[in-house]
């Protein structure tokens, strides 16, 4: 397959970016960090998103979506990273509706897909628990109990988490923390008892939170996937949430790399812009070929994903590594050659550098996915 | 997309059936590339064969044009060949700079009887080709050139000096940038011009380089009398096939940053470093080293693929072989510097059996030319800036 847009994904590239671009600008997420907002995103934004079949594209048609892939997704995700918007997208249009769709049962995928394509139902994933992400390190504990199990632990960075209708929630149900085996998914109702949400107000003012599990009992019938063999579900899910992260990442660089160009060419000191200065010039031109690089890597991966998912980890994790060194590059320059303005919270290049420092965090930083490269080679 | 992948089985069962077992091993030494040429030899007969074999089905340039020696294949199915020699590790039966440098251009902007007369001898491996581009005082600012060409009726009389001509000692012809025009503006006097190197006046002296080795030489031109017929594209119009084919090099050259297809680095890092229990590097500093330039080599693959790609849709910005240049350079140089602490005492013997003559010395310093050989880091970024970002100034 050629490592380039087809016409259709173009085209919704085109629609995407028209959408997000005129309702979701920065200045958006700007005014929900200082407006308080308790929601964290704009219902009529996610309507839009719904309207637009951007909630359902990656929901089998079947149950009401339009059955895309991860393509797809990435082209929105990018769309998303160039304006910083707030959206459930990544949390239930991708990660959540991916759970779903690959690991539940029929009448799971029959009653959450189609209000997730709808727009609906916000869908969180609680995986985290320590100050990295570390799945197969999962200790919070799913104690069998009658026909169901009680859930007892701690996630953190639950993206959407104080404003999520379901919960996916990854539970030790037997061996110890490190080992692939003795993880199980659940499906959980936040409204549950014994759940306490805490919002977190994050760097980059977008959604997350801490959610505490004290014996919450959940059925059978809430496993999602198999029990005890959640990892093989889990790694497909999560590596399609990589692919969309750092599809995001490549947008939020290339959209801090165009403004500071621009700036280059409008600041002037000594009497001449300062882009005739060499020393700004090769920085400007090594962060461009980054970029570039990074952007065919993702692409790989996301084509990856979409032609067999099961093996498509590599793809993946050189392109969330590359992403995330590229996007940390790309928004300390963007701070740095904008000089003074730079460190203002008027200006706007700040908000990309609080954003890409939460994007490299989620679903692994750099140094996670150089280290799974680095195991898949034997060394 | 049924038709290429029945294309794509057929080349399959082809190169299973025609490459022989001792060609899809890794090149261990420089013997193990065939440069063709009228004084060339094949270091064994496995070799011979894997070229001929290539050659008959015009698979030694594929996606060129069949009057040519080509193949004639599209860039899809030039593509699955690639694919599917790297998938068995086929070596390349022939390396030569007529096919990925000259060749584009006299395809570009050579004449019917330049491209009758040449391609088929390139596509067969009879010519070997050097590039007369340097020259002492015109590096970087490569269009200052001085080499002088003499109108003298049908004839052009060359008088000059190039310098880091590759492998010019072996070579049969040269591509050579000549000033035709030493009043106009130095963008607008040069020539390209074709000869062979066996004409009276030419001479060549190999330079010997850091790693011991002599890949480059000193060419001078002794008043050397070569028909106007050899100018490939207009007089004094020179510089334009000198960037088209610069293009071409710098594509080629970022090829050296993607290895894709061998052993693992860390896993050679840990046959003479060793590794814990459990698998990994001892040196858990370089594992880091080699698992950060891994992350980079794979996307380097993958931009470049998609170079292919956007070439093909028309989407690909001119310059951009500049881009994938400089990184491919940079990145091949980090791969010897890892090779070369990985290695340790071991990578410092310089003349022994056991090292191979010390190969791995050599071709680490070798390496420290790919980002100066055709343009250097700075002139690429340069290129980028001003190109494809442009951004204002000089």
């Amino acid at each position: 397959m050629a490592l380039v847009l087809t016409e259709e994904q173009s085209m919704l590239r085109d629609s995407a970016r028209g959408l997000i671009s005129d309702k979701a600008p920065v200045a958006h997420l700007r005014h929900l960090r200082d407006s308080r907002d308790a929601t964290g995103f704009s219902r009529d934004l996610w309507k839009s998103f719904a309207e637009m079949g951007f909630a359902g594209l990656l929901v089998p048609e079947e149950f009401g979506g339009s059955g895309l892939g991860c393509v797809e997704a990435g082209v929105v995700m990018e769309e998303i990273g160039r304006n910083l918007t707030p959206s459930p997208f990544l949390s239930t249009a991708v990660v959540a509706a991916s759970a779903l769709s690959r690991g539940g049962s029929k009448a799971q995928r029959g009653e959450y897909l189609p209000k997730i394509a709808a727009g609906d139902l916000v869908a969180a994933l609680a995986i985290d628990e320590g100050a990295k992400h570390r799945p197969l390190q999962t200790e919070m504990q799913a104690v069998r109990s009658g026909n169901g199990f009680k859930l007892n632990g701690a996630k953190a960075l639950v993206v959407d988490g104080h404003v999520a209708d379901l919960l996916i929630v990854a539970a030790r149900s037997a061996g110890h923390a490190g080992e692939r085996a003795g993880v199980t998914l659940f499906l959980v109702d936040p409204k549950s008892k014994g759940i306490a949400t805490e919002r977190t107000i994050m760097v980059d003012a977008h959604n997350a939170a801490r959610i505490n599990f004290d014996n919450v009992e959940v059925t059978a019938d809430s496993v999602l996937g198999e029990v005890d063999g959640g990892i093989a579900l889990l790694d497909g899910v999560l590596n399609i949430g990589r692919g969309a992260v750092a599809s995001e990442m490549v947008g939020l660089s290339e959209e801090v790399f165009g403004r500071t160009v621009a700036y280059l060419k409008e600041r002037k000191q000594f009497g001449k812009a300062i882009g005739e200065f060499q020393a700004l010039q090769h920085r400007a031109a090594e962060l461009y070929i980054d970029i570039e690089i990074t952007r065919a890597a993702v692409l790989k991966a996301l084509q990856a994903l979409d032609a067999d998912a099961a093996k498509a980890a590599t793809a993946v994790a050189v392109a969330k590594a590359r992403a995330g060194t590229t996007a940390t590059r790309a928004v300390q320059e963007g701070v740095q050659m904008h000089g003074g303005m730079g460190m203002t919270d008027q200006f706007d290049i700040g908000f990309f550098m609080k954003r890409a420092r939460v994007c490299e965090e989620l679903f692994g930083d750099a140094n996670f996915h150089a280290d799974q490269l680095a195991r898949s080679r034997g060394y | 997309m049924a038709d290429l992948e029945k294309f794509r089985a057929e080349t399959r069962a082809w190169l299973e059936a025609n490459c022989p077992p001792e060609m899809r091993k890794p090149m261990t030494s420089d013997e193990d590339t065939f440069w063709g040429g009228r004084n060339t030899k094949f270091s064994s007969e496995p070799q011979r064969v894997w070229f001929e074999r290539m050659r008959d089905k015009g698979w030694t340039v594929p996606h060129w044009p069949k009057e040519y020696g080509g193949g004639g294949l599209d860039g899809e199915e030039a593509k699955i060949v690639r694919q599917e020699m790297a998938a068995i590790g086929a070596r390349q039966p022939l390396t030569s700079f007529g096919i990925s440098m000259l060749g584009p251009a006299l395809l570009k902007y050579g004449t019917d009887t330049q491209k009758k007369e040449h391609l088929p001898k390139i596509t067969a491996g009879l010519i070997r080709w050097c590039q007369g581009y340097s020259e002492p005082n015109a590096g970087s600012d490569l269009a200052s050139l001085q080499t002088r060409a003499e109108s003298d009726g049908d004839h052009f009389v060359i008088t000059g000096q190039k310098i880091w001509t590759s492998y010019a000692n072996y070579a049969d012809w040269i591509f050579c940038l000549v000033r035709t025009d030493p009043a106009a503006k130095k963008h607008d006097g040069i020539s390209f011009i074709l000869f062979d190197m066996s004409w009276k006046g030419v001479s060549t002296k190999p330079i010997l380089l850091i790693s011991g080795r002599s890949p480059f030489c000193e060419t001078f031109f002794d008043s050397v009398r070569v028909p106007k017929a050899n100018v490939v594209g207009q007089v004094n119009r020179g510089w334009d096939v000198a960037k088209y084919l610069l293009q071409h090099e710098r594509a080629m050259i970022s090829g050296m940053g993607e290895r894709g297809a061998g052993r693992p680095l860390g896993q050679i890092a840990a046959d003479s470093i060793g590794a814990d229990l459990e698998g990994r590097l001892e040196d858990s500093v370089l594992r880091g080293q080699i698992a950060g330039f891994d992350v980079d080599e794979a996307a380097l693959a993958a931009a470049a693929e998609r170079m292919v790609d956007l070439n093909k849709a028309g989407q690909a910005h001119p310059a951009f072989s500049s881009a994938m240049k400089y990184y491919g350079t940079e990145l091949n140089k980090r791969r010897y510097e890892i090779l070369m602490s990985a290695g340790g005492i071991d990578a410092l013997e310089w003349e022994s059996e056991r090292s191979k003559e010390g190969a791995r010395p050599r071709a680490w310093l070798r390496t420290k030319a790919n980002s100066i050989e055709g343009g250097t880091s700075e002139v690429m970024l340069g290129i980028v800036a001003k190109r494809i970002l442009d951004l204002p100034g000089a």
